[in-house]
């Protein structure tokens, strides 16, 4: 386990630093730092998501973004356009299940979800991986459960010093510029209202 | 699943959507030339609105105006401030004394326009400092702060300071609950042994001046924020509590344990029955009371020593309990009266409670227990309704008076505007970046002059010139004339404003004052005529009488000053002009210049240390002949006996 965290932080630091690479453009390969301003263009497009800063820590969102394991959850955030909610500054906890948790949903559940109809359906399950707080693996162990973003409880569990927040495993943790990302096994789905 | 397979494992894609797609995009949309024409004021037109924005860490009051976002003063509250002398001259210093002695700086958070009969007055403003806990008054004539009060038995003033509907009060809620009276005891203890102070300060309807008439001491929890009542539920106050847990400690996990918090409901007018009756328990106390006299242009410090604390059960039926989810920040009441909105910060929801529904479960007496024997209402029974906005860290509500609220989303970003009664979300408009609070000009009252919301933001990042790590925070106007809101300005404000108050300039302005008359100027040390000044010597101490005029000090010219004097200089401005301050500079004084403003006397210390000729100056560019003001003081050791004498034009 703690091979595949720190290969994956190893391939996450290569990632962001092909992130800072890119944001000059290819064509632009000396560094210009009068061009390190923020994108701004439209309306879905704007907020604190699109700034770019090479110098602060990664936010959770950047994390996400430069982990080739959680494609599918940074697609169902662009879906749901909380992109602007996961670069606040918080401090947010983002319980991110892996493309492989994604899968293991029921054959069409996530291309459902992706549709624009059920946008604030899928906001609801994404917010329901999220706490205002921002606590480590091990300091989670001192809870029963998580007010989370949706509204709603999640449960805390602890077996064989492995913590299971809803169910999912935290599989891998990654500090992150205003909170901190907890890689989960699995999707976490909230209970019906 | 396998169609997530193709979706993006490389991280250029990824990139893409963060960093490079966005360039191909166009039109910023905010700025379009309609809302150019609502926020442009032209040169020499003026605004429609004063906002008066709390400095927060700076400790003052800025004063805006709306719409075009241009700052017009700040005013010093909490703050010594170089710029006017203000806590470093002898009249100011005693605005700052505390019973912890001359502290220089607080946290300046919510100000609160002075009212009659619900409505605006524009008499004064009201500010708390957070940190050692003061409620200032100012003045809305002269601009200046003309009172502080310390609040004792609170820490963290952070549920203030805000007034009933005729200023009969000037309310202060304490942040942290603290052991009272204070005293050495193991923080493990807090548990039922630390109280709350919710402090109610009356104002004088002639003058303003405060007087604690009398503290409630609550269980020990955290008042968070508060509103009066008003209309029908005037005589009420209401109060958010958080850490209802008691948690002394890690209050970031340890005070969110609980579900549902409260609304602490205060029928404040019963209480003041009780209180004018004889009710109440005198205690000990010190704290400073600070006033500033206009005639004489200086401030006086007294000690109080005992504080008139009352037992909530003592008084039955003057406290109750509303459950409000989730550490509810924000305690907004509506200009009817009618509904108490909790801003559960970490809720997505808003709470809104009934205040009929209040008073009929009370007059039922359905109550859901008890906290320290106030009885808790309960929830479904107080409740109004809930405003599932889907936004994300609700903190505060204002109203536009056409029955609409706007409640600020932090953690979302973004003004939500819902309707009062049916609770739907009319419009949503993102802010930048992570809003605190807004305002609405008379947002605040029974009477809301809903023309305009500024949003005031406590992130930047981006949205100015970059100037290093540190920003001053953005504000962001919205028109809300319409059924959208529409952004029409961005600008940034000084200091980090917690709130704001707005009015109509049309109130303030025509009684703004322009000068102090001389011949109304009662300061012991004043000259009122350049024949009369002059210098005294009183053993090491020497005073100079000093007056100021275009463009010269009289006297300007002073010998006989010795090494290790302590002089005062004792500074006159005799023009009778509008907006012709002079300045006084010292070189080497260890304090700030003064600025005086016409008809004023301020006084500045100098202890000169080293002999020789040293010249003042005029630091207000006063006059065409300004770079002209100026003076020398000779200094001679102090075994010397140069005679003192001074002069001008000689």
């Amino acid at each position: 386990m703690k091979t595949t965290i720190k290969i994956s932080m190893m391939g996450l630091f290569l990632l962001l630093t092909f992130f800072i690479s890119c944001k000059n453009g290819p064509q632009n390969e000396t560094t210009d730092s009068s061009q390190n301003e923020a994108i701004i263009n439209s309306e879905n497009n704007k907020g604190q998501a699109f700034i770019a800063d090479d110098e602060s820590t990664p936010n959770v969102l950047q994390i996400a973004v430069g982990s080739a394991d959680h494609s599918t959850l940074v697609a169902a955030v662009q879906a749901a356009e909380l992109e602007n909610v996961l670069v606040n500054a918080g401090p947010l906890m983002v319980f991110a299940p892996t493309n492989e948790a994604f899968d293991a949903l029921p054959e069409g559940t996530v291309e459902d979800l992706l549709k624009p109809e059920n946008k604030d359906a899928l906001a609801n399950i994404l917010k329901y991986h999220v706490t205002p707080g921002n606590y480590s693996k091990d300091f989670l162990m001192n809870f029963k459960k998580l007010g989370q973003a949706n509204n709603q409880n999640v449960s805390v569990e602890v077996k064989d010093n492995e913590v299971y927040v809803g169910g999912a495993k935290i599989i891998g943790s990654i500090s992150a510029g205003n909170g901190i990302v907890h890689v989960v096994d699995k999707v976490i789905l909230p209970p019906t209202q | 699943m396998k169609i997530y397979s193709h979706l993006i494992a490389s991280l250029g894609t990824a990139l893409m959507l963060v960093s490079c797609g966005q360039q191909n995009k166009s039109s910023n949309g905010a700025l379009s030339s309609s809302a150019a024409e609502k926020v442009y004021v032209a040169p020499g037109e003026q605004d429609e609105f004063y906002a008066f924005m709390s400095g927060g860490y700076s400790g003052n009051l800025t004063v805006y105006g709306l719409p075009s976002g241009r700052m017009f003063k700040e005013i010093p509250v909490f703050s010594q401030f170089p710029t006017s002398g203000y806590g470093y001259s002898e009249e100011t210093k005693p605005m700052l004394n505390t019973s912890h002695g001359f502290v220089p700086w607080d946290d300046a958070h919510h100000p609160d326009i002075s009212q009659t009969n619900g409505e605006l007055d524009g008499r004064w403003i009201f500010i708390n400092g957070n940190n050692t806990p003061r409620i200032a008054r100012i003045s809305l004539s002269t601009f200046e702060t003309e009172e502080i009060i310390e609040v004792p038995n609170s820490a963290g003033n952070h549920s203030s300071s805000f007034i009933t509907e005729n200023t009969e009060y000037v309310v202060a809620g304490t942040r942290f609950s603290v052991p009272i009276p204070q005293r050495d005891m193991p923080i493990n203890e807090y548990k039922s042994n630390f109280k709350g102070s919710l402090s109610f300060i009356s104002v004088d309807p002639e003058h303003g001046h405060m007087d604690l008439k009398f503290q409630l001491l609550m269980p020990g929890f955290n008042y968070d924020l508060s509103h009066p009542g008003r209309g029908k539920s005037h005589g009420w106050f209401f109060f958010t509590t958080y850490n209802t847990e008691e948690a002394h400690t890690l209050q970031e996990v340890n005070s969110s344990q609980n579900d549902k918090d409260f609304i602490a409901a205060v029928n404040w007018k019963k209480i003041e029955e009780y209180v004018n009756n004889g009710g109440g328990t005198k205690m000990p106390a010190n704290y400073a009371h600070n006033l500033y006299d206009e005639s004489t242009h200086t401030a006086t410090t007294t000690m109080k020593k005992e504080v008139l604390t009352v037992d909530p059960l003592k008084v039955p039926g003057a406290v109750y309990f509303l459950p409000t989810p989730k550490s509810p920040h924000g305690c907004d009441v509506d200009p009817t009266g009618q509904y108490i909105i909790g801003n559960g910060k970490l809720s997505a929801d808003l709470t809104v409670h009934s205040f009929d529904n209040m008073i009929a479960a009370i007059e039922g007496e359905k109550f859901d227990g008890e906290a320290y024997g106030i009885p808790i209402l309960k929830f479904e029974d107080v409740l109004a309704g809930q405003v599932k906005s889907g936004g994300l860290g609700p903190l505060h509500t204002e109203f536009d008076g056409k029955g609409n609220a706007y409640t600020t989303f932090f953690i979302s970003s973004e003004v939500v505007k819902w309707k009062l009664g049916t609770w739907e979300v009319i419009d949503r408009k993102p802010t930048y970046y992570s809003v605190g609070h807004l305002m609405i000009p008379g947002g605040n009252s029974r009477k809301p002059f809903g023309k305009y919301v500024v949003a005031m933001n406590k992130i930047t990042k981006d949205r100015y010139l970059p100037t290093g790590p540190e920003m001053e925070h953005s504000a962001q106007i919205y028109d809300i004339s319409g059924e959208k809101m529409e952004l029409i300005y961005d600008f940034p404000t000084h200091g980090e404003p917690h709130y704001a108050a707005g009015i109509p300039a049309e109130i303030l302005a025509p009684k703004s004052k322009k000068i102090y008359r001389l011949d109304e100027n009662k300061h012991p040390y004043a000259v009122l005529s350049p024949t009369d000044s002059k210098v005294v010597r009183d053993g090491n101490e020497v005073h100079v009488y000093m007056s100021t005029i275009r463009s010269h000090f009289t006297p300007d010219n002073i010998e006989g000053i010795k090494v290790g004097d302590k002089v005062y200089f004792h500074i006159t401005n005799h023009e009778q002009d509008f907006d012709v301050p002079h300045g006084f500079a010292m070189i080497g004084q260890n304090t700030s210049e003064l600025l005086v403003m016409p008809g004023q006397t301020k006084t500045s210390v100098w202890e000169p240390k080293q002999v020789g000729v040293w010249p003042f100056y005029c630091t207000d560019f006063c006059s065409a002949l300004h770079q002209e003001m100026q003076g020398y003081v000779r200094v001679s050791p102090a075994n010397s006996n140069v005679e003192l004498k001074w002069s001008l034009g000689e």
